[in-house]
């Protein structure tokens, strides 16, 4: 049907659509006759873009299906733009315009009685000085009060980097609760350790490794942390607190999978590669009379990302 | 009826000089002066289907489990944000649709501000007089991936917690006032449960209408100070050409908006965008390998692999790798592109007069070359961003691809400035003869 009127105004218009004519305009008529041939893609554009509107409605109101909705949505929109775009296309033919630019700054006379207004010369000098003087301090009021406000965001910082995550004594237990023996693993295998009673805890999640003793270069320190060649590291990387996930059984390499940092398990968690500058934190252990394992104090260093007071 | 309502609003407001005025108002045509308008629409669309997706959204990070129409997550424990995010997307009749429209909108609004950034900075356009437009641009950027990241960062899926982590790690790096800024922002100790209350109001009020603000004046400013123009016959520093407001621009520009509006409802009808079912709830005991963050990080999350592993300790402060990579490179880009026409106009050229017409690139080879070399930069750091996505493809190691990145990282931006040094210089001799 839309092809039928196209071609109808395409040859001419044959007054089959006689709505917009008035008697009157004859002679303009005559002047628009090859516009209107143009307008003719447009209208085209125009009423695809509204059976694709109607198509859309109907499967909105019918269906769910985001894939359909999207796709007569979309064309809808692009068919009414283009419609749009060449109807502006076409009227803007030949017809570009010039507009002179004013220049952007005023006057240097018009500024002058700008300031001699805001601020008259040699006249109630005072009133005026403690004008300022009263919006300065009521602003910088504002602005602390503002900065203030912003204290009851959070609590201090402090006590959360600061505070203690394994107690000296605690017994390590895995993602069940459940506490871990002194043979939970064999060597070169690992698992993920938590306090008891903070199962799941974010700050304290911990990967127990078993290694050959004989392979260890802890610092000197450190060893008597590693009893039967278990060690324990934080598994919040130092970098930017990813969970450490995976352990690389052959070369004794703990890596992150978020930035591929390395940390030597045998060597207390230095790391190794990737963009990580510090090592994991270290847990203390030891092999309790009761038959599990236990934490012989906190980590070597607060766990996580640094901070400036680390 | 329109006529009516013009003159009752007339009786009452005087408007009929202005009105023609604007309708008069004169815009000039050329492709890259409508980077900014697609900006502008998508961000219309962004309110949009924003105040959709809040009506059903639960910015609530307490513990539910999933009972939904998505049964492979069945049983699963989850936020309740999650768990409204999985209901939006196949329970709201058009909801997925709403949400991947809301995304990509996102991901071509930012795009759209970007290539607007690199079309002013290469045209100079940047120049007096609009110097303030340009640090309205810029802070409109800036508040725009700020917007990104925290929207992304509600909804608790996977690779959402994944950004949180990071985020949280980058502003704790910060010297100092690190530690107090993180709890301010996210509300405490990561993984603290006020965070989400922080990004939702940020992401659905406070940013948003700083962004709607600052584009009101971005615009009157435009309006006042009229478009550049391209050189060309007629177009001088005290003339304007182009098209008249009303109607040819107002048609192509209405256009404009509608075919923005139809590209983004196209892909997020068609290509599927941040399926979070599929990521499955954030746990804080796993990490993705592969997760990348959306585009416009990617250059901050290239940069944090490629940095070495160094700190830096002072007395009893240290300043974390992740400061220099994730913060400072972020702060001095930044800095840079607001500085830049101060610079250029204090140190440079010294110049007071105003700039109507356009530069074109080659004019000016020194700033065209260190535009191309800033951008070889960013796009070096945002390929660094795949690099283990990369590495699995070529089935070379991370260490390999990481130092051929670090080496690419200064020698191709120093290759491709010097490239378009040489080219700019040869077209200029060529328009202009030696005196150029």
């Amino acid at each position: 049907m839309s092809a039928n009127r196209g071609g109808s105004e395409n040859t001419g218009d044959s007054g089959r659509n006689p709505a917009p004519m008035q008697s009157g305009e004859h002679k303009q008529k005559q002047q628009e006759a090859p516009k209107k041939a143009q307008i003719v893609p447009v209208f085209i554009a125009f009423l695809f873009g509204a059976a694709a509107a109607i198509t859309f409605l109907y499967v909105y109101w019918t269906t769910y299906q985001t894939m359909l909705m999207g796709w007569t949505l979309g064309l809808s929109l692009a068919l009414f733009g283009v419609a749009f775009v060449l109807w502006g296309h076409e009227s803007s033919l030949g017809k570009e315009v010039s507009q002179p630019r004013e220049i952007p700054s005023s006057d240097p006379k018009e500024r002058q009685l700008v300031f001699e207004e805001f601020y008259p010369p040699g006249e109630g000098i005072q009133r005026r000085r403690l004008l300022a003087v009263m919006g300065t301090a009521v602003a910088a009021f504002f602005a602390a009060t503002v900065v203030s406000f912003l204290r009851s965001f959070t609590n201090p910082p402090d006590q959360s980097l600061f505070g203690e995550v394994w107690k000296s004594g605690d017994r390590l237990v895995d993602t069940d609760g459940k506490p871990v023996p002194n043979n939970a693993l064999v060597t070169g295998s690992t698992m993920i350790v938590f306090p008891e009673g903070q199962v799941g805890s974010v700050h304290a999640q911990t990967v127990l490794i078993r290694v050959n003793p004989a392979d260890l270069r802890l610092p000197p320190d450190r060893s008597d942390w590693a009893p039967m060649g278990y060690v324990a590291y934080s598994r919040v990387c130092t970098h930017a607190g990813c969970p450490v996930a995976e352990f690389q059984a052959e070369s004794n390499v703990l890596l992150c999978p978020c930035h591929q940092s390395t940390f030597a398990v045998l060597e207390g968690a230095r790391p190794t590669g990737g963009p990580a500058a510090r090592s994991l934190a270290q847990l203390p252990l030891y092999a309790g009379g009761d038959g599990f394992l236990h934490a012989g104090g906190d980590f070597s260093k607060k766990p996580g990302p640094g901070f400036w007071r680390i | 009826m329109i006529p009516e309502i013009a003159r009752a609003l007339d009786a009452r407001l005087r408007m009929a000089k202005f009105a023609r005025k604007a309708l008069d108002h004169v815009f000039p045509d050329h492709w890259s002066f409508m980077l900014g308008e697609i900006a502008l629409y998508s961000f219309i669309l962004l309110i949009v289907t924003g105040a959709y997706l809040a009506t059903f959204f639960d910015a609530s990070s307490a513990k539910v489990i999933y009972h939904g129409s998505y049964k492979p997550l069945d049983g699963v424990k989850m936020t309740a944000a999650y768990q409204s995010a999985l209901h939006i997307s196949f329970d709201v009749r058009a909801g997925l649709l709403v949400r991947q429209i809301h995304h990509w909108g996102t991901l071509i609004f930012i795009a759209a501000i970007a290539a607007h950034l690199m079309r002013i900075y290469f045209t100079g356009a940047y120049r007096k007089p609009r110097e303030i437009n340009w640090v309205i641009g810029l802070t409109l950027l800036l508040l725009a991936i700020l917007n990104g990241y925290c929207g992304y960062s509600l909804v608790g899926d996977e690779l959402s917690g994944e950004g949180l982590r990071i985020g949280y790690a980058i502003a704790l790096s910060i010297p100092v006032i690190g530690p107090w800024f993180t709890f301010i922002f996210f509300g405490g100790q990561y993984p603290a449960s006020e965070t989400i209350s922080h990004l939702y109001m940020l992401h659905i009020f406070v940013v948003p209408a700083t962004i709607a603000v600052l584009i009101a004046a971005h615009l009157g400013i435009l309006w006042r100070q009229l478009h550049t123009n391209y050189p060309g016959p007629g177009r001088t520093e005290t003339q304007i050409v182009g098209s008249r407001l009303w109607p040819t621009y107002a048609a192509k520009s209405i256009g404009l908006l509608l075919l923005v509006f139809s590209c983004i409802t196209a892909l997020a009808g068609l290509v599927q965008i941040n399926p979070i079912w599929l990521y499955g709830p954030y746990s804080t005991a796993a990490s993705q390998p592969s997760a990348q963050p959306d585009w416009y990080l990617g250059w901050i999350e290239g940069a944090m692999r490629l940095f070495p592993g160094a700190n830096l300790r002072i007395g009893h402060g240290l300043i974390p790798e992740l400061f220099f990579s994730g913060a400072l490179l972020p702060a001095i880009v930044f800095g840079t592109l607001y500085a830049y026409p101060f610079i250029e106009r204090y140190f440079f050229t010294d110049d007071e007069s105003d700039h109507n017409v356009l530069r074109l690139p080659y004019e000016h080879p020194f700033n065209t070359a260190f535009g191309c070399a800033a951008f070889t930069f960013l796009l070096v750091l945002f390929f660094a961003a795949g690099d283990d996505i990369i590495a699995v493809a070529t089935n070379g190691s991370v260490v390999t691809i990481r130092t051929f990145l670090r080496i690419v990282l200064f020698a191709a931006p120093a290759a491709i400035g010097a490239i378009a040094f040489i080219l700019c210089s040869i077209i200029r001799r060529r328009r202009y003869g030696q005196n150029a």
